[in-house]
């Protein structure tokens, strides 16, 4: 059972064995509308936490996604290039963006668990 | 005035209606003590008479190059333009439009520069191009730039025929965008510049920048070079600064280059002194997203018609701000639709049949100067311009032929005034424009003037 | 499934866009692309038959190019017809904030055709360019006066290069110093090409907020000075539409930080004749030839954006310049002497000549007394918008405004109508729209820019037509909103799919057709 922890920024990050996979959450979908690109980095680049790791682009926005720990990029979501609508239509789960090797778990414990994102959320409006 | 509609009994309607006693009230925001209680002391208003008679005496103390027999090249070409081109160009609803942010009211402007991006991608052979940029040397400086973010390289080499004021553009974007530009020796050399370009490409070189054909008038076959950037792990950069050469001359596409930043003056619009003029920029197809500029995309509309819309906004300025591909707003938009139409006049026949008329036109000049003597022709192998070596310097021949009413070229040394080694070098074109008479008024007054 | 394709199910085909036979729908004609008119070999132009034989060293383009072949009845038609599914100020207004998109005067295409410019090689002899070297030395000498700045650059060929320019002057200028500064303070309100332009300088960008008022918020702005600051970037009147009060306590805090003033000239329409940017302690501003000064917009350019200079960066300026020569002029093409600090070339040739003539015309027609009144009609049309809108649509400050007045989405909370609905039932009653969500310190802006150039029955339009939509937007009718733009000749397109999928030219479709469509 796999929890899901996410940061202010609205990057949610998910530990699958000792790789952590990272994507953003529903709500920052909802808020950039369609997503029409996504830049992702190349596997092998070392990324610190709160540092720029990617670029999701709609029509008209560009918003830059943090690292929410830092870690080494293994692998990234291929299918997006063809199908950045993915982010869109399951963020959580196809839209994932990339995965990476957790450089320290013990960032994963500053994150906000589910009930204390959506207070967050809740309390942007 | 008469562009001022407003009358005084609507201005005092107005502020009534506003709750102001006068206009200056609404400027109460601004200091007094920068407040001009008079306006400046400067000529008052004109009527049309007056103003046609001040700027027609201005235009009135030069010598247009279409009154005499005019051989000037070096990036601006004299070509005729139909007609037909500047009718459509002043059409309210063309000239009076703003940049297509508005998509359903803008289609006009939308679907032509969709065209525009057809025909520069077809005649340079490319994948893709934007919807131009300023001019040659701007969109030059781009594309090194560019090729910098693709190759995560700092250093750009320019071969040294490059026009001077694309590498003079080129090394100031250089200097304040901390990265460098390398410049090769210039001169007429041909072949053996290529050469002697491609051993200089090293793991720190972003591109080779390569103006074909070439400040002196050589053209040249590219691919190896272009071989020798992509062994490397560099970028072919062409430059075209006269586009009509395209239509005779193997493209950019085909020898290799991977961005073409080129000058599209020569069609649609006149020389005017130098501006406004029409950069263009093509690329491959993977490389689009670091495109600069504007680019306008097809697509549906609700009610599945075809239309257009400006797309890849995201690289742009008013998106990404400090993170854009470049700070670019405008593109040439007047400019490229002049060229879209004269180059839909001219079809696949008449633009081939235009490069053949100039290179014919520049080839006949070559003969008649070289039965000169005392003056070699120095290009073998040229479209529409040629470089020739004069036995004096070269510039104060062309102000005594300018004094005769012959424009017969651009000295070397206005472009290369730091090599003395290049003054007695004539750089001369010749396009569909120039007549056998103006050859022959050309070579009667060289040879007056140089015997 | 997108949100473009969510919108459709909202959509009605309308009495509008019925189907016809033809596609077209009464004067709105309909073409095919030029590419989709070929017949091989027919050509506009007819031009001799060259001799045959080439000294191309074997470098003659083989296969064909693939332009198509058009007549000139033809091509006058296509590009008729689709000049008519463009809006332009010939046709109405267009209240685009900080565009100033005022009437540009036939009289400024006349003379800006006329040989003598217009068909003049810049590489000619100096003798024979005299007239053209003293027009934009004339042209210089007005601009100069105008803003109360020694000297000016005239090359940049847009507001955007007018900015680089300025910023890469005030770069050199701390150079020369022996300074190293590395942050440029920009307003959050700032047109993004000022933040764009300072990176391509190589410098940071710090934003400053707005205060409540909707100006540069000066405590914050003092607090971020630093010995590493080499400039502010400032707009004033400001993309809110609003003049900068406390500018002259701004520039003191910036000089005395030891940083340059850049002030971006795009909305000089409201100052001109009436305030000098020279004396509120500019530096150096870009002024903007196709908005303050009517040069046609042309459907996205080509523009012209000289800079003016203070004296301390005017010996930075790029090449070349005019210099006077005795009775004549000459141009200053090199880095020596007087030029030995230049920051070099920023791009080709002279400048926008065609766009100086232009804006001499349109400046000596109105002479300083009509520059003045200008100005003045400019800033009035906008309060009286404010004054007439302000009720209803929701005003982001209190006036006065300057030549623009801001809204925000306030007045559309509720209803199910955004910004873009409104603009898009905008379009429907004949008006393009403002701007919209710029700048972006205010949450779904709409900016207008009305300019001198409308009547006050115009405004009168304007304001009765925007009236009724805000009325209708809040009785609660969104799905009308949502259906609109009902008569154009397209309809809400796919910038998604555009984006998705980019299609950036015309190619052949394959010559086998698929299964009937």
């Amino acid at each position: 059972m796999s929890t899901v922890k996410y940061t202010r920024d609205h990057e949610w990050v998910r530990v699958e064995d000792d790789l952590a996979v990272v994507g953003i959450t529903d709500y920052a979908q909802t808020q950039l509308g369609d997503v029409v690109y996504v830049e992702l980095p190349e596997a092998g680049r070392r990324i610190e936490q709160g540092k720029e790791v990617a670029v999701v682009e709609s029509v008209k926005a560009a918003s830059e996604v943090y690292a929410p720990i830092s870690g080494e990029v293994v692998a990234v979501n291929a299918a997006l290039s063809g199908e950045p609508g993915k982010v869109n239509a399951d963020p959580m789960g196809g839209g994932w963006f990339l995965k990476l090797r957790i450089a320290d778990a013990k960032q994963l414990e500053g994150l906000m668990d589910e009930a204390d994102y959506a207070a967050f959320v809740e309390g942007l409006h | 005035m008469r562009y001022l509609p407003l009358t005084d009994a609507d201005r005092s309607a107005m502020l009534g209606v506003i709750g102001a006693a006068s206009v200056d009230d609404l400027f109460r925001d601004v200091p007094r003590s920068v407040w001009l209680d008079e306006p400046p002391a400067l000529p008052r208003a004109m009527g049309e008479i007056e103003v046609e008679r001040a700027l027609m005496r201005l235009a009135a103390k030069n010598v247009p190059a279409s009154a005499v027999p005019s051989f000037l090249g070096c990036g601006v070409y004299r070509h005729h333009v139909p007609a037909a081109v500047d009718h459509l160009i002043q059409r309210g609803e063309f000239l009076t439009s703003y940049t297509p942010y508005q998509p359903e009211v803008s289609q006009g402007t939308l679907q032509s520069m969709f065209e525009f991006q057809t025909q520069v991608a077809l005649i340079t052979a490319m994948d893709v191009a934007n919807a131009s940029m300023y001019d040659g040397a701007t969109s030059c400086a781009e594309a090194v730039m560019m090729a910098n973010r693709l190759t995560r390289r700092r250093k750009a080499i320019l071969a040294g025929d490059l026009h001077p004021h694309y590498r003079e553009a080129a090394a100031t974007y250089a200097r304040f965008g901390d990265f460098s530009v390398v410049t090769r020796p210039a001169g007429p050399a041909g072949e053996n510049d290529l050469a002697a370009l491609a051993s200089k490409i090293d793991g720190e070189t972003s591109c080779v920048v390569v103006q074909n054909p070439g400040s002196f008038g050589d053209v040249r076959d590219l691919s190896l070079l272009a071989e020798a950037c992509h062994r490397a792990g560099a970028l072919l950069v062409v430059v075209v600064a006269e586009a009509v050469s395209l239509g005779l001359v193997k493209p950019p596409g085909e020898m290799g280059a991977d961005i073409v930043a080129a000058e599209g003056q020569s069609l649609g619009n006149a020389p005017g002194f130098g501006g406004p003029h029409l950069g263009l920029f093509a690329v491959r197809e993977k490389f689009v997203r670091q495109m600069p500029g504007r680019v306008v995309g097809e697509t549906r509309d609700v009610e599945g018609r075809r239309g257009f819309v400006l797309t890849l906004s995201t690289r742009e300025q008013h998106i990404r701000r400090e993170k854009a591909t470049s700070n670019i707003c405008t593109n040439s938009g007047l400019c490229a639709l002049a060229f879209t139409i004269h180059m839909a006049l001219l079809g696949e026949a008449g633009f081939t049949r235009l490069a053949e008329l100039n290179h014919a036109r520049a080839a006949l000049l070559a003969d008649r100067l070289a039965a000169l003597p005392r003056l070699r022709v120095l290009t073998r192998c040229f479209f529409n311009e040629l470089t020739v070596r004069l036995p004096v310097p070269a510039a104060p021949v062309v102000d005594m032929l300018a004094a005769r009413g012959v424009l017969a070229g651009v000295p070397a040394s206005r472009l290369w005034p730091e090599r003395a080694d290049l003054a007695d070098l004539l750089i001369l074109a010749a396009t569909e424009l120039n007549t056998e008479d103006d050859i022959a008024t050309l070579t009667a007054g060289l040879r007056e003037v140089l015997s | 499934m997108s949100g473009w394709s969510r919108a459709l199910s909202g959509f009605a085909r309308s009495d509008a866009t019925a189907a016809t036979i033809s596609g077209n729908h009464g004067l709105q004609l309909e073409d095919p692309l030029l590419f989709e008119q070929d017949a091989p070999g027919r050509c506009g132009v007819d031009l001799p038959e060259p001799p045959s034989g080439d000294r191309l060293g074997g470098l003659r383009r083989r296969g064909p190019i693939g332009l198509p072949g058009l007549s000139e009845p033809q091509v006058v038609r296509h590009f008729m017809r689709a000049s008519q599914k463009n809006y332009g100020i010939d046709m109405g207004l267009y209240p685009l904030g900080s565009c100033t998109m005022k009437h540009n005067p036939r009289l400024n295409e006349k003379l800006a055709r006329l040989p003598g410019f217009a068909d003049l090689h810049p590489l000619q002899p100096e003798a024979t360019v005299q007239g053209a070297l003293e027009l934009i030395d004339t042209l210089a000498r007005w601009l100069k006066e105008l803003t109360g700045m020694p000297a000016v650059a005239m090359s940049p060929a847009a507001g955007a290069h007018g900015e680089l320019c300025g910023m890469m002057c005030i770069r050199a200028a701390i150079e020369a110093r022996g300074e190293r500064r590395q942050r440029v303070l920009v307003p959050e309100s700032a047109h993004g090409t000022n933040p764009a332009t300072a990176a391509a300088c190589g410098y940071a960008v710090d934003a400053i907020p707005a205060n409540a008022r909707g100006r540069v918020d000066l405590a914050a702005l003092k607090a971020k000075l630093g010995e590493d600051v080499a400039a502010i970037m400032l707009t004033n009147p400001n993309t809110c539409g609003l003049f900068e009060d406390e500018i002259l306590a701004i520039a003191e805090a910036v000089h005395g930080a030891g940083a340059f003033f850049y002030c971006d000239g795009a909305n000089f329409n409201a100052l001109v004749g009436r305030v000098r940017p020279g004396d509120l302690g500019v530096d150096c501003m870009h002024l903007n030839l196709h908005k303050t000064f009517s040069t046609p917009h042309g459907g996205g350019g080509p523009g012209s954006g000289p800079v003016v200079l203070a004296a301390s960066l005017a010996r930075f300026a790029p090449l070349p310049w005019i210099a006077h020569e005795g009775a004549g002029f000459r141009l200053v093409e090199q880095a020596a002497g007087s030029a030995a600090e230049t920051i070099g070339r920023i791009k080709g040739n002279h400048g926008q000549m065609g766009m100086f003539v232009r804006a001499l015309a349109y400046i000596v027609s109105h002479g300083t007394d009509g520059l003045r009144q200008l100005s003045g009609d400019a800033v009035l049309n906008a309060n009286y918008l404010l004054a007439r809108l302000g009720d209803l649509l929701t005003p982001s400050y209190a006036g006065p405004c300057m030549h623009e007045v801001l809204f925000d989405d306030r007045f559309l909370h509720d209803t199910g109508v955004t910004t873009l609905d409104f603009a898009k039932a905008l379009i429907d009653e004949g008006f393009h729209p403002m701007t919209m969500y710029f700048p972006l310190v205010v949450h779904g802006a709409l900016l207008m820019e009305p300019t001198e150039s409308e009547s006050k029955a115009s405004l009168d339009r304007f304001v009765s037509v925007v009236r009724g939509l805000a009325e209708r937007a809040k009785a609660g009718d969104a799905a009308e909103f949502h259906a609109a733009p009902r008569f154009t000749p397209r309809r809400r397109l796919d910038e998604t799919a555009a984006a998705r999928k980019p299609v950036l030219r015309w190619r052949r479709p394959a010559p086998e057709s698929q299964a009937a469509e």
